[in-house]
């Protein structure tokens, strides 16, 4: 295994069966992403890429294949250990539902240690900064429904955070964003990401999104259609419009 | 520790922020609580007022005329069969009892002081069929011009041990009036819901209403102590045998055989049982619907890692809190109500009672609640993404 590789799939499958016909969603898909890497996964609908965001959360369980993260190969854990896993080793975004709505920005933050059992007073100072660096130091104690859809994703953002996970995921975070917002969102999450030093991978059909990741995996039928590397050929799929 | 407490904290976090919506919900469970309540005190009071003589008899047995079908108007026992009953091996002691009504005269001189409806007991100072005297003292005589009366009479008429009573009854041609002395008085004794005046047993034969031509003494029942009350059965059955023209009850058999009573309480029991299961659906119908709504944020809940156990144990917080604070509300207001009832109202709050419709109350919210605990538990975290399995 490498070394700083917090993130990677080996052959990755998951079947579905359709009209009784049997389809990869997700056909076999290997790839590593390095602590402190912000990756993208683009592709048209039905690619696949929700699929492999849920088998990399743990959330879905691989028809054949591996996942392992920190180490750990998510096939060899129960169902209850993997739940601790997410709680522990992931930090998540959401299209949309990511905050409890009965909660404050504050509170949904803190929900993350909570649930750890980690909530004391450094967490709660650290949930403060970490809410202020993303500009809503004066949103500390409003619930969402008092919060623009940007100002929600950025709470949440802060959430997949502050627990230190090893790897950070978000499923399309600026889907309900107008651009202005969405770009501020992502720009943000990329510098944490960097920052923080996490495996960050973010779904988005938005290709102007993937000018701030690092690597571009571009997904077609639940297989990797190419990989952008270089800035150059990012920024150039990035010019390519909103996808 | 905090990770136990998680689900308290969402449960108690999500009340405070609807507390509203939680609050109403409460208030309808109180309202089902104040009905479930008073409905046990109506079962308790009219079943009360019918039984209380009977279920406080100091007797194991009584006796009735035979084919009476244990309707004690029915049963008609000439005053010798009580020797012949007292005669029978394991009988300890036997009383008359004889039933008739009247009206007592009010003294009150206030417009609306109406007579007061009483139920006429012939009794023997000191055998069964007796009530304990709590204070004055028994008849001194069988024929003497005395009375014996309840608490309530007391009440009712403001009257006292010493005072005289006019007893107007019926006697074919026109009511007329016997003038008694009240020389004792009982505790709670009430008779086909009205309160009981006890008579020597032939001043009784002389007051009780008389519609046909002046018949012979006859007693409705014969109250029968046994000399060891567990040879119930065996006695039950031997008394026949030596006894011509008799049957037999025990008590709880004679006072469910009151007319009309077995009907009253069931009719009672069924309310009741109705008002707990539109609890059981109010409470239920609430939750579920709430967790229709909720199965986003679960999702997403799961999927950032919060257990099943979890969101079950924050659903089931909520639901008993919810019910407890319902249960609470309802049982001050019943309180509240019951302590501005006027008298005569056949509702009795009993502790024994309230405590039993208290405790199925309770039930209700976990029951009511059980199917959206469920379904709140098997939400799928995958949802979260917007995909399910
Ligand atoms: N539970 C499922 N059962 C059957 N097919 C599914 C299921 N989930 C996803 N799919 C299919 O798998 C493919 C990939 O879906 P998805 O990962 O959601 O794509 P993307 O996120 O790239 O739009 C699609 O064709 C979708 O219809
Ligand atoms: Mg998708």
């Amino acid at each position: 295994m490498n070394e700083g590789i917090a993130l990677s799939t080996e052959s990755l499958v998951k079947s579905y069966e359709l009209d009784g016909q049997k389809f990869n969603a997700v056909n076999g898909i290997s790839l590593a992403v390095t602590a402190g890497e912000f990756v993208g996964l683009v592709g048209p609908s039905g690619s696949g890429k929700t699929t492999l965001l849920a088998m990399l959360s743990a959330l879905l369980t691989p028809t054949t294949g591996k996942v392992i993260i920190d180490g750990s190969n998510l096939s060899d854990m129960s169902d209850k250990q993997r739940v601790e896993f997410r709680r522990k080793r992931v930090g998540f975004t959401f299209q949309a539902n990511n905050l409890i709505p009965y909660l404050t920005a504050l509170e949904n933050v803190e929900l993350m240690l909570r649930l750890n059992g980690e909530l004391n007073a450094a967490g709660r100072a650290r949930s403060r900064d970490l809410l202020a660096r993303l500009g809503l130091s004066d949103r500390l104690h409003n619930l969402p429904s008092q919060m623009s859809g940007g100002q929600q994703q950025r709470v949440a953002i802060a959430r997949a955070l502050i627990h230190n996970p090893a790897v950070v995921l978000a499923d399309e975070p600026t889907a309900s964003l107008d651009t202005e917002r969405a770009h501020q969102v992502v720009e943000t999450f990329a510098q944490l990401i960097h920052e923080h030093k996490r495996a960050g991978v973010i779904v988005t059909h938005d290709l102007r999104m993937i000018t701030y990741t690092d690597r571009v995996i571009q997904m077609r039928d639940g297989d990797v259609a190419r990989i952008y590397t270089s800035r150059e050929e990012i920024k150039e799929l990035a010019a390519s419009g909103p996808g | 520790m905090q990770v136990f407490l998680t689900p308290l904290y969402l449960a108690q976090m999500e009340v405070l922020r609807n507390k509203v919506r939680f609050f109403l919900i409460s208030l309808l469970i109180a309202l089902i609580t104040l009905l479930v309540l008073f409905i046990a005190a109506l079962a308790e009071g009219l079943g009360g007022g019918n039984r209380e003589y009977i279920s406080k008899l100091d007797a194991d047995l009584l006796v009735y005329k035979a084919d009476s079908d244990l309707l004690i108007a029915a049963s008609r026992l000439p005053r010798s069969v009580m020797n012949q009953v007292r005669r029978v091996t394991g009988v300890r002691a036997v009383g008359p009892i004889a039933v008739s009504n009247g009206a007592i005269d009010n003294p009150l001189e206030t417009p609306d002081a109406d007579p007061l409806r009483v139920a006429l007991l012939g009794v023997e100072a000191g055998l069964p069929g007796a009530p304990p005297i709590i204070s004055g003292s028994p008849f001194s005589t069988n024929r003497a011009p005395e009375a014996v009366v309840e608490r309530r009479v007391i009440q009712r008429l403001g009257i006292k041990v010493g005072d005289r009573i006019s007893i107007r009854t019926n006697q074919g041609s026109g009511d007329e009036t016997f003038e008694l002395l009240v020389v004792g008085l009982s505790d709670g004794e009430q008779y086909g819901l009205q309160p009981v005046v006890f008579l020597p047993v032939l001043t009784w034969d002389r007051v009780r209403s008389k519609t046909g031509p002046n018949s012979p003494l006859n007693l409705n029942l014969i109250a029968v102590q046994l000399e060891n009350p567990k040879d119930l059965a065996a006695m039950k059955a031997l008394i026949p045998t030596q006894v011509k023209d008799v049957e037999m009850a025990g008590i709880r058999e004679a006072y469910e055989a009151l007319p009309g009573y077995k009907e009253q309480q069931s009719t009672l029991d069924t309310q009741r049982f109705f008002t707990l299961i539109i609890g059981v659906l109010v409470i239920g119908g609430f939750f579920q619907i709430q967790a229709l709504q909720k199965v986003p944020q679960v999702g997403m809940l799961k999927a950032i890692g919060a257990a099943n156990w979890m969101v079950a144990v924050a659903a089931i917080a909520q639901i008993i809190l919810v019910t407890v604070i319902g249960v609470l509300l309802g049982g001050g207001a019943t309180l509240l109500l019951a302590t501005t009832l006027p008298p005569g109202i056949p509702i009795v709050f009993t502790g024994q009672a309230a405590v039993a419709a208290i405790v199925s109350l309770l039930f209700i919210g976990p029951i009511g609640g059980a199917i959206s605990i469920r379904y709140a538990a098997r939400i799928e975290p995958l949802k979260a993404l917007g995909m399910s399995s």
